[in-house]
């Protein structure tokens, strides 16, 4: 028993960090007001982004000769700017343009799970360093930088400081209370002299960027390999942890990693391997019963964001 | 003679503000004086809260221009507004229900430093004292009274150092106690050197809190009075622009009959709280009931229950007596649909119009044919031309402004026309009993009275009117009895002929209405 919590643990951490990233960044979003259903597409282009920061950078340079401050920076950088320019194409279409959040959100899913595989598949037609294994692409080079073998790597601590940081903010900043008034309610916050357009873009945007971290972590640690990646089902899943943790980042952090732990539990226990689609279903199923649960309790706190998914403009009468 | 010099606080010159091709004010002079209480008063639509928008910088003015203690000023936002000390108290009140008091106070400031909510809290308790507030710093806002979130927006404003306030339409939700306290809290105000503009429709509260009134019409500057010299009729004739009467006609019906009866009436809301304590009351034809109430004290699910919207303990009663056979039917426990299949004629004015009255989104005929659509042929496709008929019908009789009937969205029109429709709509069903629910609230004077009169008609046709309304001198003055709920119980039921205003704003805080 204690042999596999230790061989269980550090994998259900690993797996259950891409929903950490995930939830903390749309936390964030939620706050704002915003509900950005595209995170699932923002973690794709945030995962193929850096993916391909990362084969350039080997592909030029070899990978025998690759610096380690470069290899890790380089696929950093490239997702941060990926999901950025993701995170401000929602906000330009939701907040200056005043589209339907949800359809927004769902069109960008679509267009980054897309645009993702296109180009996945597209690195892995010019690597062809193995005719075998045509459909995946591994970045060894790269991947030494984020984890050694097994383990979370420095990117899962990242991810949970991330997730205390923004507990602290919303929490105990100035800052943080500005953010949550624009969320509940708009016209307030405009009346109290706060830029909502501002805030909304500055929080949809940095969420966008950590959850896009969370697609660089799938690719780098959970999988280490672009193969058909199942992004988007830790994408969904981090956006129904944000209900489930009542929009508090620092229980998202026990959330997803107890999630993590259930999405691989069909290939780890023994028993299971033989109904391992069956097992595959716990966490949605899962989640299923936690949001019946969660929407049954009725406290005033833990409610969504007032305005959650309603554009907001001054002068409507 | 020596004329002592006036300064002016606030001086608007030449103000002119478009929505669209809409002109919402027009070339407007105004000047507030220092230490002052303004009575800023005109109909619904006449711009009063556009012009005190812009002074508190949620709109921007066309042309025109802004003097502040006589420096001419930009207001581009309502920061810039704190910052020439400008403070708003809106009629929607703008907070946080999930905040405390001390964040939403606290809300938008940018002082040096931490968050320090205790150091806020404090000086929070400094002002309530030197002004005669009452409030708990920590409260949630979702906890509080209508009256407390009120105090929790006055004080949001002196906390940012504002020594001009604009209360817009602070009264309306307010009982007698809660209304003189707040008086006595804006001359303290004034007193410390404050100058104060108030909103308002009642003219008895102009006359009793203002120093100065200036009037509003359709956008346009009219003129003002020193209150000294005014009295209610002067100032209406002035806001309307021609003579009115304001007296409410209260005919005594000739017969007067039992037509609904509610016995121990228990409603709980989803906590299962009770929302109504043992309720029990008769509404009679040829007679306006009256309910009063603090905002919240069960008025909404004391109609609702009659309607058939809200699930009843098993003891309630509702008794529904036909007028021709006499024969008792029971209400409880049926659905509208129930009810109406029943054959029972109930006609229900809600207090939230889009909400549960009227579909914005659709025209004046649309709208009367979800009342409409059973009665007529049966057939797959609806017939336009009879809800036609009716909206023209009702648009005629009750001068409802609109460019047509069946293509103007209903949210486009004002409130006045659309409250006039949703109205018409419900006696236009010819009902026995008529339930109404703020049928007034936001509307101007002159709308007001064609409601009541339209109720009393009603009435003296024999028709049970209920009437839940906010405003006690309209209750004294259209009601034949008044009943007051107090915290979902009811406290006593008078006869509005010989009752005092004062009596019945005891009722409404404790039951009985004893010391």
């Amino acid at each position: 028993m204690w042999e596999f919590l230790v061989a269980f643990i550090p994998r259900a951490i690993v797996n259950g960090m891409p929903l950490l990233f995930g939830s903390t960044g749309e936390i964030l979003t939620e706050k704002s007001g915003n509900l950005n259903l595209g995170i699932p597409g923002i973690m794709f282009v945030g995962a193929i982004a850096g993916t391909t920061g990362a084969f350039l950078y080997e592909q030029s340079v070899g990978a025998a000769n690759m610096n380690a401050w470069l290899g890790t920076l380089i696929p950093v950088l490239s997702c941060l700017v990926g999901s950025f320019l993701m995170g401000l194409l929602y906000c330009f279409l939701t907040v200056t343009l005043r589209a339907n959040q949800n359809v927004t959100g769902l069109s960008l899913t679509i267009f980054g799970t897309g645009l993702a595989n296109f180009l996945g598949g597209t690195l892995i037609k010019l690597a062809k360093t193995d005719a075998s294994s045509a459909s995946s692409l591994t970045i060894s080079g790269s991947l030494k930088y984020f984890s050694a073998g097994t383990d979370p790597g420095w990117l899962a601590y990242v991810g949970i400081g991330i997730a205390i940081l923004v507990s602290l903010f919303l929490r105990y900043t100035r800052t943080g209370l500005q953010l949550r008034a624009v969320g509940e309610n708009p016209a307030t916050a405009d009346a109290a002299g706060i830029n909502v357009t501002r805030y909304k873009y500055l929080a949809t945007i940095i969420g966008s960027m950590i959850a896009g971290l969370g697609g660089l972590y799938y690719i780098m640690v959970s999988s280490q390999t672009w193969s058909e990646p199942k992004i988007d089902a830790s994408g969904w899943l981090a956006i129904a942890l944000v209900i489930f943790t009542t929009w508090r980042p620092s229980l998202s952090i026990f959330a997803s990693i107890g999630f993590g732990g259930l999405l691989i539990l069909g290939t780890r226990l023994d028993f299971a391997t033989e109904m391992k689609e069956l097992f595959e279903l716990v966490p949605y199923v899962v989640t299923l019963i936690v949001l019946i649960i969660v929407s049954l309790r009725k406290k005033r706190e833990n409610q969504p964001p007032q305005s959650l998914g309603l554009a907001y403009f001054r002068e409507e009468r | 003679m020596i004329l002592e010099a006036v300064k002016n606080a606030v001086r608007m010159e030449g103000i002119t503000k478009h929505f669209g091709s809409v002109v919402a004010n027009r070339d407007i002079n105004l000047e507030l004086h220092e230490g002052e209480i303004l009575s800023l008063l005109g109909e619904n639509g006449s711009g009063k809260t556009t012009l005190m928008n812009m002074l508190s910088g949620i709109y921007y003015p066309d042309e025109g221009q802004i003097y502040i203690h006589e420096k001419p000023v930009k207001i581009a936002s309502p920061k810039d507004a704190f910052e020439n000390g400008i403070g708003m108290i809106h009629q929607h009140f703008k907070l946080v229900d999930v905040f405390t008091a001390t964040e939403n106070i606290i809300l938008g400031l940018e002082e040096k430093g931490m968050l320090n909510v205790k150091k806020a809290a404090a000086k929070i308790r400094e002002i309530s004292e030197r002004y005669g507030f009452e409030i708990d710093p920590n409260q949630k806002v979702y906890n509080m009274s209508v009256s407390q979130k009120q105090t929790v927006e006055i004080i949001k404003v002196l906390y940012r150092g504002a020594d001009i306030l604009i209360l817009d339409e602070p009264t309306a939700v307010l009982t007698p106690q809660e209304t003189d306290k707040l008086f006595s809290v804006m001359r303290n105000m004034k007193n410390d050197g404050k100058s104060l503009i108030i909103i308002t429709h009642k003219l008895h509260e102009v006359l009793e809190v203002s120093d100065r009134v200036a009037i509003l019409r359709k956008g346009e500057y009219v003129g003002d009075v020193e209150t000294k010299t005014a009295d209610q009729q002067s100032l209406t004739d002035m806001m309307v622009g021609r003579a009115v009467s304001l007296n409410i006609d209260r005919p005594k019906a000739q017969e007067i009959k039992e037509r609904l009866r509610v016995e121990h009436l228990t409603v709980r809301d989803v906590e299962g709280v009770k929302r109504l304590n043992d309720v029990s009351f008769s509404a009679n034809a040829g007679e306006i009931l009256g309910i009063a109430g603090v905002a919240g004290s069960g008025q909404r699910e004391l109609l609702e229950a009659i309607a058939g919207l809200q699930k009843t303990d098993p003891e309630s009663r509702i008794t529904y007596i036909e007028p021709e056979s006499d024969e008792e039917k029971q209400l409880n426990g049926k659905d509208p649909l129930e009810i109406i299949k029943s054959g029972i004629l109930l006609s229900f004015v809600p207090e939230d119009r889009f909400g549960m009255g009227l579909v914005g989104g659709m025209s004046i005929t649309d709208n009367v044919m979800l009342r409409s659509y059973r009665r007529g042929k049966h057939n797959p496709f609806f017939d336009h031309k009879f809800p036609k008929e009716l909206a023209n019908k009702i648009v005629n009789d009750l001068e409802v402004v609109t460019p047509n009937v069946d293509k103007i969205p209903l949210r486009r029109l004002s409130g006045g026309n659309v409250q006039k429709v949703l109205v018409g709509r419900e006696i236009e069903q010819s009902p026995t009993v008529l339930m109404t629910a703020y049928a007034v609230r936001g509307l101007d004077i002159n709308t007001s009275y064609t409601i009541y009169n339209l109720l009393t008609e009603q009435k003296m046709k024999g028709v049970a009117v209920i009437y839940v309304g906010e405003d006690l001198d309209v209750l004294l003055e259209l009601c034949d009895r008044i009943l007051v709920l107090c915290g979902g119980q009811v406290s006593g039921i008078v006869d509005g002929r010989n009752v005092t205003k004062e009596q019945i704003g005891l009722m409404m805080t404790k039951v009985g209405g004893g010391e």
